[in-house]
């Protein structure tokens, strides 16, 4: 992390006491025991306090808090429901951590212009909560959606298992409200497609919380469609599913969701969920489409044929949605499920084109012998994303030392064969060093020289993203620990 | 001369048109007018070089030899090709596979240069104007996946890849796309590509008033229905477009369904029993007349040839009625898009105040106003983007740390970057 700044922590009270000239005291946390909960997010490996934890309520206290803390050269790591998987929301002893958990309000639901507008800490799920009465919804559904922020979400350009039919946040969003380091407040976008001028709400989306604050998301929101069913092939080898995709794909075929889990993976959430899932099968895969009724059956029909001449040996149709969440169920689980195998788990987040998908299956099979750790992998399969669940035990150094290695070889795999370090997950701290392995000098001097355009003194989330030394490191996972990662009831698939 | 071609040493720099071979020719150049101060005007094949402000450049960078297909990758759902390679040839490698760019680039050469082809893919990017079914499956920014090229000091850079799904540091690809040239000099692209669907129609239905039209637009795209297509066109462009299956007189509103085959059907009789279409005078295009009638409206069919000005203007959808009517005194022939929120507007005599007056209305109503021709050539005297002043200093950095010396396009977004 960047060098700490022991100035500002010998002037902590009296930083204390300036920001209560703009925010109200009960919004600044200094005691320990009130700052501890915001020592780590998702990423628990990972734990720091920050000098203190601000709350602002209003766009226009973060404007002053930021402006303060640009001229005296403070620090500020920005944090919405802190369930980030790559610790983007790590404070450093010397920073102010802002927290956006005050801008929980719904602002306007506009059906006629389909949009939402949201503060930024509203959870994704409350977007769709909020409109689903009128069978609308927001289509980005990350796994943590029950508690993760949108504005969170916007920084991480978040995902979700239907990304390849829907997209990601990135193209579910038209407008923000926004603060830069130096205090000024700004709108990008609004409740119109493509906004003139740089594409500054593409570039701000997936920005990890370096380039500015945001306070409101103007969020697009859809028609649900008539009908979803999903299917549930089982097959004899990874190969064979795999081949399966490319031609439901080949087909014509973009299913909203498509999902493979591996034998190991497979078995360990058929225990913890009883979803009904093939045993026997090497690969299993979960394909859900939507539509008109007579679209998606007949859609499934070409999916089963497909499923059959790839040699599936199980193929379920969902007859009602009470199934077809079962179906899900399994899937769902699939984290916790290797919380119960062993004491720690890595969560690794790779794409890779689907036509590799056997090859580096074979490879993370090869390493896991190699390292002598087990692995289980589930796959976003529909858009290559890859999470492979590398089991160790976090007491024994070696054993951590060794997952920590697998992880970065892993990553370092999808990247050899055409894919790239985070799908969904984000760079964070926890593949930072490893950018150098997809991002030459030039590259990344480029995305830095973005960063002082609009954060000049670098303030703002430092640290992040970007390798400190440019030198690699063998990084790169979530830890979990004895079952209890960070919000644990919440799904993570 | 062949042998010039060949070299992969570029010699040539005392042209004022630089036309390099490859990437390593390219990169040349830029080193070249980076270190002459010399500011370069990008072409491709010219299709859309009259949007945007003039520009006075020393010398002009003419990219049309970079181009073809690098690798496509039908199952992978993209392709990669070198920058200036043809969108037409594109799209027909990947009919060979059924698929296609699915976010419609708005065609010019009707507008501008008939010659060029339809344009460049870079060309394409760059304006980031795209067609019909942009409510549906998002513009040309929500389909580049990854790009290689040079920024203005010659240095080459990269972001992005060829898989779906990606956040591996800044999105720069969506911050070239719509930056018109000024940041990047593109040779290289990565495009999402998407199945062609199996069945297209068209409900036309003849002779509504624009308030009814935009009504059954919005209804449209706020139903389960999924169109991918809503144009109204006034009573006096009905004569552009001579289909069979066309038979009433009036004004036209259509409405593109796309899917399986039975699927179309079935969402068409759900229109027809929502909107009780059986009492209109309504016509249903096969996907032969949908495919033409959908391809004359990507190329402003209706604005062929034409000697006025030409404006795009984007609006919610909610507030359309409440603009046109506020810009009946302006006398323009318009016709609308993406379900109403998008305003071609052609006018006869343009001037900045006029300008000016349209955009405050506009921007009144939470839109933004882009000058695509102006007749009486008022570019140098007016701003051909809406920006706000934040966004412009924002701008301004960017385009600082991508070309420090403003030698790319310079001005032809806004004066000053």
């Amino acid at each position: 992390m960047p060098k700490i700044d022991n100035k500002v922590i010998q002037n902590r009270d009296q930083i204390i006491k300036d920001l209560g000239k703009f925010i109200s005291k009960e919004n600044i946390l200094s005691h320990q025991d009130e700052i501890k909960p915001y020592e780590t997010d998702g990423l628990t490996a990972y734990k720091q306090k920050p000098l203190i934890v601000i709350l602002p309520e209003t766009t226009k206290e973060v404007s002053k808090v930021l402006s303060y803390c640009n001229k005296n050269n403070i620090k500020v790591v920005p944090r919405g429901a802190g369930t980030g998987l790559s610790g983007g929301a790590l404070p450093s002893a010397d920073c102010v951590l802002l927290s956006l958990g005050k801008f929980n309000k719904i602002l306007e639901i506009d059906f006629k212009n389909r949009c939402v507008v949201a503060q930024t800490g509203v959870t994704n799920l409350a977007i769709t909560q909020a409109v689903q009465d009128n069978n609308f919804y927001y289509a980005p559904d990350p796994s943590s959606q029950i508690a993760c922020s949108i504005g969170g979400n916007v920084a991480e350009n978040s995902g979700g298992v239907h990304s390849l039919k829907y997209g990601t946040t990135t193209n579910n969003i038209l407008g923000l409200k926004i603060v830069l380091m130096d205090g000024t407040i700004t709108t990008i976008g609004g409740k119109v497609f493509d906004s003139p001028g740089y594409d500054l709400l593409g570039l701000i989306t997936g920005s990890e919380g370096l380039l500015c604050i945001i306070t409101e998301v103007t969020a697009k929101i859809l028609q649900k469609p008539d009908t979803i069913k999903a299917a549930l092939l089982g097959f004899p080898t990874i190969e064979d599913s795999g081949n399966c995709v490319g031609e439901i794909i080949a087909e014509g075929i973009i299913p909203a969701g498509m999902e493979i889990m591996d034998k190991a993976l497979t078995h360990a959430t058929e225990k913890f969920s009883k979803a009904g899932y093939p045993l026997d099968a090497e690969a299993m895969m979960i394909v859900e489409l939507d539509g008109t009724d007579l679209e998606v059956t007949e859609l499934l029909k070409k999916v089963a044929e497909i499923g059959k001449k790839n040699n599936c040996t199980t193929v379920k149709i969902s007859n009602s949605e009470e199934e077809r969440l079962k179906f899900w169920s399994g899937r769902k689980a699939a984290f916790p499920a290797c919380a119960a195998l062993a004491p720690d788990y890595f969560c690794m987040d790779g794409t890779i084109p689907r036509g590799k998908l056997a090859e580096v299956l074979r490879e993370i099979t090869r390493l896991s012998k190699e390292y002598n750790l087990p692995v289980a992998n589930a796959f976003h399969a529909g858009d290559g994303n890859l999470h492979p669940l590398i089991m160790f035990d976090a007491n024994d150094q070696q054993s951590l030392e060794k997952a920590e290695k697998f992880g970065a070889d892993i990553l370092k795999y999808c990247v050899k064969v055409g894919g790239v370090l985070t799908g969904e997950h984000g760079v964070g701290i926890e593949k930072r060093e490893l950018m150098c392995e997809m991002f030459n000098q030039n590259d990344i001097q480029q995305q830095l020289d973005i960063k002082i355009a609009l954060d000049p003194s670098s303030l703002l989330n430092p640290g992040k993203v970007y390798p400190i030394l440019r030198k690699c490191a063998e990084q790169g996972r979530i830890h979990v620990h004895g079952a209890k990662e960070k919000f644990s009831d919440i799904p993570r698939f | 001369m062949e042998l010039k071609r060949n070299s992969q040493t570029f010699q040539d720099f005392n042209s004022t048109i630089l036309k390099p071979s490859n990437e390593e020719q390219v990169q040349q150049i830029i080193r070249y007018c980076y270190k002459n101060n010399l500011s370069i005007e990008i072409i491709g094949t010219g299709s859309k070089k009259g949007i945007g402000k003039n520009l006075q450049c020393k010398k002009i960078l003419d990219m049309s030899n970079i181009s073809g297909i690098i690798n496509y990758k039908p199952d992978e759902l993209y392709i990669t090709v070198k920058a200036s390679t043809p969108i037409n040839s594109i799209q027909d490698e990947l009919k060979k596979n059924n698929q296609h760019l699915a976010f419609e680039p708005v065609n010019f050469e009707k507008i501008f240069e008939k010659d060029s082809k339809e344009g460049t893919i870079a060309g394409a990017l760059s304006c980031n104007f795209s067609g019909s079914r942009r409510f549906k499956v998002g513009s040309a920014r929500d389909h580049i996946l990854g790009f290689k090229g040079y920024n203005g000091k010659g240095e080459k850079i990269k972001s992005g890849g060829t898989v779906q799904k990606n956040v591996t540091g800044y999105d720069l690809s969506k911050l070239i796309t719509g930056s018109f040239g000024t940041l990047v000099v593109l040779t290289e692209i990565t495009l999402k590509v998407l199945p062609l669907e199996s069945d297209t129609k068209t409900i036309v239905i003849s002779g509504l008033p624009l308030e009814d039209s935009l009504e059954i637009m919005g209804s449209a795209l706020n139903s389960s229905n999924d169109p991918s297509g809503a144009v109204f066109y006034p009573e006096n462009f009905r004569n552009s477009f001579t289909f069979n299956d066309l038979a009433y007189p009036g004004s036209i509103t259509a409405i593109r369904l796309e899917g399986t085959s039975g699927s179309v059907d079935q969402r068409i009789k759900n229109f027809y029993n929502q909107w009780s279409l059986n009492e209109k005078k309504t016509t249903i295009l096969d996907k032969t007349q949908s495919v033409i009638f959908w391809e004359d409206t990507r190329s402003l069919k209706v604005f062929s040839n034409t000697d006025k000005s030409l404006l795009r203007v984007v609006v919610p959808p909610s507030e359309t009625t409440n603009l046109i009517s506020r810009l009946r005194l302006f006398h323009a022939n318009c016709f609308l898009d993406w379900g109403g929120s998008l305003v071609w507007l052609e006018l006869d005599y343009l001037s900045s105040e006029k300008i000016d007056q349209i955009r405050k209305r506009v921007l009144d109503v939470g839109g933004y106003l882009t000058v695509i021709k102006s007749k009486q050539n008022l570019k140098d005297s007016t701003e051909v983007f809406t920006v706000n002043p934040i966004e412009f200093r924002i701008s301004q950095n960017i385009k600082k740390s991508f070309d420090p010396k403003r030698i790319f396009n310079p001005g032809r977004m806004y004066r000053g970057i």
